[in-house]
């Protein structure tokens, strides 16, 4: 009978099964054995008592007497804030990067290879704690702030700019531009139907610049046209006004930026060297600039090759997000930590971190999948 | 014939130096004319590079090397010239300390030992001449005798593990966590690629959890769970949590690496290996494995090289790595503390020479291997 494969393939997988379910009952028994002589208390409760901790940056209303849910969800906001802006800093860093490496001009070209060799070869962690220590150790005490045109000032504590006052036409005006850039969005898509069904081509770009630009300073007319500006002033011992950029979150964004952009511009300048020789030539032929060549011909083709292992890097850089804690971003791992420490739940708190990031990585793989559905080459 | 097309001949002006096309190639200057200086963008973009090169160049070395403080010196000699030159007294100063970390001092020369012999590891495991089943034997050997002179006995004096420091963690880390891990992701990715359903989605989950999730939350599982997941009484060490969680979370990424490698085998060879009568073990070992590994030996050394980087993540939960140990080093003394820019950048450069060694080797393979193929 042991001969049938059938049988011994079933015999493999209940074996694995039985060891699987065997080695999980004992780790479980062990736990739960180990939590009941410590007295810690199994499961999620915990997360509607008191925390207790506060968090110097957020991005949700928080203070200290709110709950441990509340704690992780302004950790998991300030995760999400810092990855967004890096995946956006790193794609435009990198792409200018990997470009000049491809630069005909060969001291471009060498220097931006200098700059991919040396990022990605050095630990992301010692490229925190590098830029963590100039921020926070070689700028000058608050007092001595190096001044920016009146309106940034740079010191230990961060950099602090000045920042429209509190008024409902600054707001509207806000709101004004995002509109705008969804607007503008909407009509480029437009243009690029009607081109497809008459051939009529739309002006595209001085519409749009006029509703991203034109939009916003309508809404602050309307709205009252404010004209004043919270500026920092220094009173006691900090500066007091406008908005700060914390020396700990300038220095993940910068450090998670320029290490992730190294890796892009290695994407990038694979995916243009992929696309064939012949389509640069052929849009040479047709009279096309450089530039209008690189934007219509090239980057097109190259997105194909691109998206699948951009999205690892964004995932990467994501999940690279994490080191926050090291140089005391209160990120989820942060939160999640002073959780642990506070409360012994580790378990739970881990499972949360695990469940967490599980979700962002998987919400980033399904909408780079849904945006590779849409650039892949449709073949007729 | 004679309308005066050739009479007009001379009328013609040869086009001056500027019209002439240029010779091409010939000399440093017509490669510096055809690389730099081809058309006016090519030349703007050359000499605006240049004006931030000479801005930034020359303060630059300056600070890292003509008025930088070299060699055994004192503070005093770093505070003079502080702003105006780096220090790299605190490289010297703090050497031991960055190197070894809290190692009994008068033992120190054990860990030297090792980090020798772990080199040599790498280097014999790059050399093609070695791949053959006697380098098991060379990792065996390698790692036992950094396990004895790194921990004692057998006439050495034993050294617990959490004295253990500096670079011959962050190799021990690295190394032995890939040497343990390539057998389970060669299983993982054998599993993911099995026809038995079980087998295959226990893998696929494990892959996936694992590669979506940071370093930093299985090294914290490791550090605060490992202890409640042990009968009471057991305990491992901080050093064994760490390796252990360094060695499941690589297992994951090398399991892709060597699924890639098996896919590119060509159909062929298992249909091949099927019609001759072997069982799945001896398709594997003799048929597949061997063409498929070596498909795959460029992502591993890649991830090989990500896991030496990420050993660094183990600061977090305070293992004296090399990164710990210089960071350290400069944090404990006040003294000195004021010069840890240095210190990172000797640890960057320490990191990088490892690094950009693996990845010139790494692409210098796949370039070798390909062209076997041919």
């Amino acid at each position: 009978m042991f001969r049938s494969e059938r049988v011994r393939n079933i015999l493999y997988q209940a074996l694995l099964l039985a060891g699987v379910i065997g080695l999980g009952w004992y780790l479980v028994s062990n736990t739960l054995h180990n939590l009941e002589t410590r007295q810690i208390q199994v499961g999620f409760a915990f997360l509607s008592r008191e925390a207790g901790f506060e968090i110097a940056e957020k991005h949700i209303a928080y203070e200290a007497s709110d709950s441990y849910l509340r704690a992780f969800l302004v950790g998991l906001g300030n995760t999400l804030v810092v990855a967004a802006l890096g995946i956006f800093f790193a794609t435009i860093i990198g792409t200018l990067i990997g470009i000049a490496r491809l630069s005909s001009n060969w001291l471009l070209a060498k220097l931006a290879s200098a700059y991919v060799e040396v990022m990605r070869n050095v630990p992301l962690l010692l490229q925190l704690f590098v830029w963590y220590g100039i921020f926070t150790e070689l700028l000058p005490p608050v007092k001595e702030s190096i001044e920016v045109g009146g309106w940034l000032f740079v010191s230990q504590r961060g950099f602090r700019f000045t920042w429209p006052a509190e008024h409902v036409g600054w707001s509207a005006a806000g709101w004004a531009f995002l509109a705008g850039i969804v607007l503008a969005w909407l009509w480029r898509g437009h243009a690029r139907r009607t081109q497809i069904a008459t051939g009529r081509q739309l002006r595209v770009g001085w519409p749009s610049l006029g509703l991203v630009l034109g939009l916003p300073v309508l809404a602050w007319a309307v709205f009252g046209a404010p004209t004043t500006f919270d500026v920092p002033a220094l009173s006691g011992f900090d500066y007091q006004g406008g908005r700060v950029i914390s020396p700990e979150f300038a220095a993940l964004l910068l450090g998670l930026s320029t290490y992730t952009a190294a890796f892009i511009a290695e994407v990038v300048r694979a995916g243009i060297l992929a696309v064939d020789r012949g389509q640069g030539e052929a849009a040479m032929a047709l009279g096309l600039t450089p530039g209008q060549r690189l934007r219509l011909i090239t980057l097109p083709q190259a997105l194909r090759v691109i998206i699948p292992p951009m999205t690892s890097q964004y995932l990467n850089l994501a999940k690279n997000s994490s080191l926050a804690v090291a140089i005391g971003y209160p990120d989820l791992v942060a939160v999640a930590n002073t959780t642990m420490n506070q409360t012994g739940q580790a378990i739970e708190a881990i499972a949360i971190l695990m469940a967490v990031y599980l979700s962002i990585s998987l919400s980033i793989s399904l909408f780079m999948n849904w945006y590779n559905d849409r650039v892949r080459l449709v073949e007729r | 014939m004679a309308n005066g097309t050739l009479t007009s001949l001379p009328d013609v002006a040869l086009p001056s130096a500027a019209e002439r096309p240029p010779t091409g190639g010939g000399g440093p200057l017509g490669w510096i004319r055809a690389n730099l200086f081809s058309s006016v963008s090519n030349t703007v973009v050359t000499l605006l590079t240049l004006a931030v090169l000479a801005y930034i160049v020359p303060p630059a070395l300056n600070w890292l090397v003509f008025k930088a403080v070299w060699g055994h010196q004192p503070l005093a000699a770093c505070d003079a010239v502080r702003g105006q030159g780096a220090c790299w007294a605190v490289v010297w100063e703090k050497f031991r300390f960055m190197m070894f970390g809290v190692y009994p001092f008068d033992q120190q020369w054990r860990p030297a030992i090792v980090i020798v012999i772990l080199c040599g590891l790498l280097v014999v495991s790059a050399i093609k001449l070695f791949w053959r089943p006697s380098l098991i034997a060379i990792w065996v050997a390698g790692i036992a005798t950094t396990f004895w002179l790194m921990g004692g006995g057998l006439g050495l004096a034993p050294v617990r593990s959490e004295q253990w420091g500096g670079l011959p963690v962050t190799l021990i880390l690295a190394i032995f966590g890939i040497a343990f891990a390539f057998p389970l992701g060669v299983l993982l990715a054998l599993g993911r690629r099995s026809k038995l359903p079980i087998i295959r989605s226990f893998s696929v989950i494990y892959i996936e959890v694992v590669r979506g999730v940071p370093l930093i939350t299985v090294l914290f599982m490791a550090s605060v769970m490992f202890a409640l997941f042990l009968p009471e009484g057991v305990r491992i060490d901080q050093m064994l949590r760490a390796q252990v969680a360094i060695i499941l979370f690589i297992a994951a990424y090398l399991a892709e690496a060597v699924r890639g490698g098996l896919q590119a085998v060509p159909k062929g060879q298992y249909e091949a290996a099927e019609a001759l009568g072997l069982p799945y073990w001896k398709m594997m070992l003799l048929v597949i494995l061997p063409q498929g590994l070596k498909i795959s030996i460029p992502p591993i050394v890649n991830s090989f090289i990500s896991v030496f980087k990420d050993t660094s993540l183990v600061v977090i939960i305070a293992i004296y790595d090399f990164a710990y140990a210089v960071k350290k080093s400069v944090e404990t003394d006040f003294a000195w503390k004021k010069y840890f820019i240095e210190a990172f950048l000797f640890s960057i450069l320490v990191y990088w020479i490892f690094c950009f060694a693996m990845s010139k080797y790494s692409q210098w393979l796949e370039r070798d291997l390909a062209r076997g193929h041919r």
